[in-house]
């Protein structure tokens, strides 16, 4: 029966070109607007640290004096370095890591090449271990490193690339604007998007940094920072001072349990209560605990543009599925007659209907192959932007798998009331007009 | 015209009518409300940044290590830059407008205010500020030259960071005090002591969206020199035709000028690419949204004539009788014009409620303005004539039907 039903499809189609062209055409461009949209949605709140998301969280204290007080505010969004060194000090997560964005000159050794800047990331040595940074060559400096502010840095695979032509280059020097340091490590290929570890950089969607070094060193070598810095008391023009009053550093912790969770929060309490006790902080105790999807919610991650744009297309697949309701529905009430005929030669009411869905169905697949290419042609689009996601924008499997879904389920309930109307054909009424 | 017929036969078509209703209503929804926000896009993208964008070039560097005189190589730099041919004045700043990388500070009226009045941005500035900027000083006057401090003189310390004079936009003057000339009226922002307004300028955008468009020009000028390694920014004037000559010239002599430093040519252009950059974002959602209404505009059109054929040829016998009784093919035509015309109305006043009801979520979702009435009417013609156009081909079809069809058996 499914064939012979395909086969009248077919027939149905072959009568009525246009319109069947139409009604493709309308589905197509509501699905290929849809999945465009989507996609870029998605791959812009993903999860950046799948598995392990929810076992990363990002410490907030309220620093400030007691000027400008608002009761409930959001604390500071970044910790002074005072704090983010005593946290770091008091080790009371599983893994945790301080670190700031900055951007370094780099002078290399090859003589054809000249001094350029590279963006850089000064941290501390469990932050390898703790995003689970994928290492080509060599690996992490250590925690004794931090301590004893070594000159030791790990890089990028594609500054590993550009400066040594892809050889390991563990162990050789590289010259950080006045200092030598020693590389201990090369990055794998590593692309946490969104950037979820310093939203601020570049809007969250960049590229990784080019070179890590101990932040302990990056304060030897007065090393440029970049990025957020909020101040609120007299900073004397000294701002990265371990006791200025200047929020700038991001600090993460892995916290594995629940219960650890709690305890680390009530820990925060405890810090807060013994900094006013002595007389560094002023507010009441407020603090923060996020982990990471719960922190890119709260930054509001993804560009409002964007979510934006969504809405608007699934408002557009609407009237294109409008559309395409009111075309069916012309299209199978035109051959009332027919149906008539096959209802007064015995098919069932059930059999119209399924002949009517399958016809709508085909219509869908049609649709969504079609939308599929221009969905296609929409994210090669949005990869000429001038965006940080651009390089992102690329269709998946799994968006793959949802397009066709949408595009049939769409257009089958697109189906349902031209199949219900047409499968309400009295036979006799038909018969009789002819 | 008699509606009577009209509206009978599409008391017999509810469905059908009701689906070209829905479509027109929700298309007329979308449209009013895109239209509305390509509207907000276009003032963004054609605002006015105060200085003169189409004659300047920002050439960025970054030392390399310590520089043990910054003030003195910044000098040394502005006068090379100053020295070549087709340059009409340089000057040296920490941020540039559109650049995105800002210097922010709170404002207060009283020393002892609690929260701030404003957070304004800080453009800090020397002797050639004004005159390569080409900003529009339109109240009070331009520093003197005894006010001038390097910026690095502040940062030594044990030195309180203190500004006694600075120059505001008109913007943040309304903003701080409403109705009076803020020249001579000071405020509190850098340590302890206040700031005292001595002229206010047009126009100065901010390096960067913060504060949403009310704050966009909430900016102020010190006068505090900058040193090349304060944001690295070397802003040029020229005459626009010679900008790309000039920019490889101005590039060229920096690197020539000790010490060696990085010159970034990835952010070295003119202001106007700067500018357009910055806009790139809105630029691209205002066509996207162009492209909407035109997708919906055609999607619309089709749905009517697909469904004003159907009617006409379900109609055909009817047709051709009313032909046979006399009636002229004008009034054919006109029964369809008419019935889409009702249709559409209908579809229109549903879609302006509609309309306001979107807008209703995007105020709150996204914190836009409302709608203004006037986008109304202007979505409602566009839909009537497109309805009207949509259905003239089918309508000339129906009003082609011979009288004689009448005669025969369907």
């Amino acid at each position: 029966m499914f064939s012979y039903y395909c086969n009248l499809a077919l027939r149905s189609f072959k009568r009525n070109k246009v319109l069947t062209a139409l009604m493709v055409l309308a589905i197509a461009l509501g699905i290929g607007a849809s999945m465009t949209t989507l996609t870029v949605f998605y791959v812009l709140s993903g999860d950046p640290m799948p598995g392990r998301s929810h076992t990363l969280f990002h410490p907030q204290l309220d620093m400030e004096g007691m000027n400008g007080y608002l009761k409930g505010e959001e604390p500071q969004i970044q910790l002074s370095r005072f704090d983010a060194e005593t946290l770091l000090r008091e080790k009371r997560g599983d893994l945790q890591a301080m670190m700031t964005g900055g951007s370094v000159s780099i002078t290399p050794q090859k003589a054809e090449l000249v001094p350029f800047i590279a963006e850089a990331r000064y941290t501390t040595a469990e932050m390898f271990p703790m995003f689970q940074v994928p290492m080509l060559h060599g690996g992490a400096w250590s925690a004794a490193d931090d301590e004893a502010h070594a000159r030791v840095a790990v890089i990028s695979k594609s500054l590993n690339q550009k400066l040594f032509g892809g050889a390991s280059s563990v162990g050789k020097t590289l010259r950080i604007e006045d200092a030598d340091v020693t590389i201990v490590g090369v990055l794998d290929d590593w692309r946490p998007s969104p950037k979820f570890y310093d939203v601020f950089a570049q809007r969250g969607y960049g590229e990784t940094e080019d070179v890590y070094l101990p932040f302990s060193t990056s304060r030897d070598l007065k090393l440029g920072r970049s990025g957020n810095m909020d101040c609120w008391g007299d900073t004397s023009g000294q701002e990265t001072d371990v006791n200025a009053p200047c929020a700038w550093i991001q600090y993460w912790v892995q916290l594995d349990t629940p219960e650890k969770v709690d305890a680390y929060r009530q820990y925060l309490m405890n810090y807060s209560d013994q900094q006013r006790a002595a007389g560094r902080f002023e507010r009441p105790t407020n603090i923060r605990l996020r982990n990471v999807m719960e922190w890119l919610d709260f930054h509001r991650i993804v560009p409002s543009d964007v979510t934006m744009q969504v809405y608007l297309a699934f408002a557009f697949l609407g009237v294109c599925l409008l559309n395409t309701i009111g075309l069916l529905l012309a299209k199978f009430l035109r051959r009332s007659s027919e149906l008539g005929v096959r209802r007064a030669l015995g098919a069932t009411r059930n059999a119209i209907f399924q002949q009517c869905m399958i016809e709508a169905g085909a219509i869908g697949i049609a649709g969504g192959v079609l939308g599929l290419g221009l969905a296609w042609l929409g994210l090669w689009g949005v990869r000429q932007q001038p965006v940080d996601y651009a390089d992102l924008a690329h269709l998946n499997t799994s968006m793959l798998l949802a397009t066709f879904a949408i595009a049939v389920t769409a257009s089958l309930l697109a189906g349902l009331l031209p199949a219900f109307r047409a499968m309400q054909i009295t036979p006799a009424m038909q018969l009789k007009a002819q | 015209m008699e509606f009577r017929p009209i509206l009978s036969t599409l008391s017999r078509h509810k469905t059908a009518a009701a689906l070209i209703v829905l479509e027109i209503a929700i298309a007329c929804a979308i449209i009013c409300n895109a239209m509305f926000l390509i509207g907000g896009r276009i003032t963004q993208i054609s605002e006015v940044s105060g200085v003169a964008d189409e004659e300047l070039l920002r050439v960025q560097l970054t030392g390399i290590g310590d520089d043990p005189n910054p003030d003195a190589t910044t000098r040394s730099d502005l006068a090379v830059l100053r020295a070549l041919p087709g340059v009409k004045d340089a000057t040296v700043l920490n941020q540039v407008p559109f650049g995105r990388s800002s210097w922010n500070s709170g404002v207060r009226i009283q020393k002892d205010q609690q929260r701030s009045s404003l957070n304004a941005t800080v453009y800090m500035s020397e002797e050639g500020f004004m005159g390569t900027t080409g900003l529009t000083l339109v109240a009070g006057r331009a520093f003197e030259p005894g006010e001038y401090v390097d910026f690095s003189e502040l940062r030594k310390p044990g030195v309180a960071g203190e500004v006694p004079v600075a120059i505001i936009t008109r913007s943040m003057g309304e903003a701080l005090f409403p109705g009076e000339s803020p020249v001579g009226k000071s405020f509190y922002s850098w340590g302890e002591n206040p700031t005292r307004i001595v002229g206010v300028v047009d126009h100065l955008v901010r390096p960067n969206a913060q504060g949403g468009p009310p704050a966009r020009e909430h900016t102020m000028i010190f006068p505090l020199r900058p040193t090349y390694d304060v944001g690295g920014n070397y802003l040029v004037r020229t005459d626009p035709t010679r900008r790309a000559e000039v920019l490889a010239a101005a590039i060229k002599a920096l690197r020539a000028n000790p010490p060696q430093r990085i010159v970034r040519e990835d952010r070295s252009m003119s202001l106007s690419d700067i500018r357009r950059e910055y806009h790139q974002q809105s630029r691209s959602m205002a066509w996207l949204l162009g492209a909407v209404i035109l997708a919906l505009l055609v999607v619309t059109s089709l749905g009517i004539i697909g469904l004003a054929s159907f009617w006409v040829e379900q109609r055909t016998r009817q047709i051709g009788v009313r032909r046979a009784l006399g009636a002229t093919r004008g009034q054919i035509l006109r029964y369809f014009q008419v019935e889409n015309f009702l249709l559409a109305t209908t579809g229109i006043v549903l879609g302006m409620l509609l309309a306001f009801g979107i807008n209703q979520l995007l105020m709150e979702k996204y914190e836009l303005p409302r709608l203004p009435w006037y986008y109304l009417p202007i979505g409602a013609v566009v839909l009537w004539v497109l309805g009207q156009l949509a259905v003239l081909w089918p309508a000339r079809r129906a009003a082609a039907v011979p009288p004689a069809i009448a005669t025969r058996s369907a």
